[in-house]
């Protein structure tokens, strides 16, 4: 293993973090119900986006054997699960499956 | 600012930008149910698992030193900060005196044992 | 109401720990678990990660999106970009560690003994527990969840491992079909648990805004991303809250 001044910003890192979460608890505790729920809704709407960031970057940029899968097959597989998500009952289960099989279908038709 | 994994690798960077801000989550709603007692029990942990991974990163920086650390032979660095940690400990804890002496001892060290 | 002998106060807590285990094992989030591991161990697979990493990151972390983030964008992006997204993921734990606590604590449990109940905790795993628990005696709660979470966290190692090796071995058809599992199943799960428009106008920004963003090569995309579909999302859950407050 080689360093360069980056284990320094690690233990900058490890030795400022314990006393700041309390310090930011104390501040988030003394601002009241109303602005926590108000928080919290946007934190959520946040982690939302960001999943469905992450799903499609491994769409658009996907890793290993995908990356040989055509782009218009991978999009059509995403959306048909979807579609089945929607049409069968809201199933997960459905849609995942239905996102498969279009995916396999696409590779055995256009290559990949 | 620009630390990759390629820099800490894999394991070090798990823990650190895996494990950490995941769990910090988990402990945050542990102390606001007072689950824990915060300003006994969570923060002498939080604060025991930093400094254990404190130790560990100084060790590596001693141990796997890179550039001009290198030249400098092992035994050399490790009897240097040996050196400047007792004498940190004989000067009432004075840290500047424990710098001082293990950069002194590092770099006398050096001169000494550099083929 | 009689009390079977499995839920007689003075049962062993390796017995009560035991107990939990099996739960996990008729419960068909096991099989959701391992279904959804198989995908992940392939991703860690194809992004170059070891079995070892795998098996370590879903001890450490246990938080599917959390270590999906990791493998896919470790090898890329830098240390602190990875370390906001992975904070911006996890909040959910708070809430729900928060409910959790009241329903284990009893006379004389030592604070201590909530750490691990606290690390195990996951969706599944807390789902089952609040279904589960109030059936248990107090005393018992805490053994009981410590297996309940132990055993779920084992279908997900297993199902990682199961993936990697399948991801290693299978010709390329197979292998694109494992690794889409994960897209499809986040898609899925974030679609079936939104609830609101907030939700789902979060994730679809999210899909759109997440390409443009990643498109202008400024780093912390995935934070950035989350940042600005999520507070559009929030903007609009707003104006249509004061709008309904407005018109009865």
């Amino acid at each position: 293993m080689t360093f360069g001044m980056e284990p320094y910003l690690a233990l900058i890192l490890l030795g400022f973090l314990p006393s700041e979460i309390w310090r930011w608890l104390g501040i988030v505790l003394g601002r009241g119900l109303d602005e926590q729920s108000e928080i919290i809704l946007w934190v959520r709407g946040v982690a939302t986006a960001l999943i469905a960031a992450v799903v499609a970057r491994i769409v658009l940029i996907p890793p290993g054997a995908l990356a040989s899968v055509p782009l218009s097959v991978r999009l059509a597989a995403i959306c048909g699960g979807f579609l089945a998500f929607l049409l069968i009952r809201r199933s997960a289960f459905a849609g995942v499956l239905a996102g498969e099989a279009v995916l396999i279908a696409g590779i055995l038709a256009f290559g990949g | 600012m620009t630390a990759t994994m390629a820099d800490i690798g894999p394991v070090l960077a798990l823990i650190l930008v895996g494990f950490l801000p995941n769990e910090v989550w988990r402990l945050l709603g542990l102390v606001l149910v007072r689950g824990l007692d915060e300003k006994s029990q969570a923060i002498i942990w939080v604060r025991a698992v930093a400094t254990a991974m404190l130790a560990g990163v100084l060790a590596q920086l001693v141990l796997a030193s890179s550039g001009a650390l290198a030249t400098i032979p092992l035994g050399v660095r490790i009897g240097a900060a040996g050196l400047g940690f007792v004498a940190f400990l004989i000067a009432r804890r004075s840290v500047f005196v424990g710098v001082v002496t293990g950069e002194a001892a590092v770099m006398l060290g050096a001169y000494a044992f550099t083929p | 109401m009689s009390i079977g002998p499995s839920e007689h106060p003075n049962r062993a807590p390796g017995k009560v720990f035991a107990d939990g285990m099996v739960a996990a094992l008729r419960s068909v989030f096991f099989y959701v678990l391992l279904g959804n591991y198989v995908g992940i161990g392939a991703l860690a697979y194809e992004f170059g990660f070891s079995l070892g990493w795998m098996v370590l990151s879903t001890l450490l972390v246990w938080a599917a999106p959390a270590q999906v983030i990791l493998i896919s964008t470790l090898g890329t992006a830098t240390l602190v970009e990875v370390a906001l997204a992975v904070t911006l993921s996890s909040v959910r734990f708070l809430p729900m560690v928060a409910a959790l606590v009241p329903m284990l604590r009893h006379e004389g449990g030592r604070q201590r003994d909530l750490l691990l109940p606290m690390h195990l905790t996951a969706i599944s795993v807390w789902v089952e527990g609040m279904r589960l628990l109030p059936a248990r005696p107090r005393e018992q709660r805490v053994a009981f969840y410590n297996g309940l979470g132990v055993g779920l966290i084992m279908a997900a190692i297993i199902g990682s491992a199961i993936g990697f090796y399948l991801a290693a071995r299978l010709p390329p058809l197979f292998a694109a079909t494992l690794l889409f599992f994960t897209p499809l199943a986040l898609l899925m799960s974030s679609a079936r648990n939104s609830r609101t428009l907030l939700d789902g106008l979060a994730f679809g920004l999210g899909l759109v805004v997440g390409p443009i963003v990643a498109a202008q090569k400024i780093g912390l995309d995935l934070m950035w991303t989350g940042l600005i579909a999520g507070t559009i999302a929030y903007v609009v859950h707003r104006v249509r809250e004061a709008k309904a407050k407005v018109t009865p």
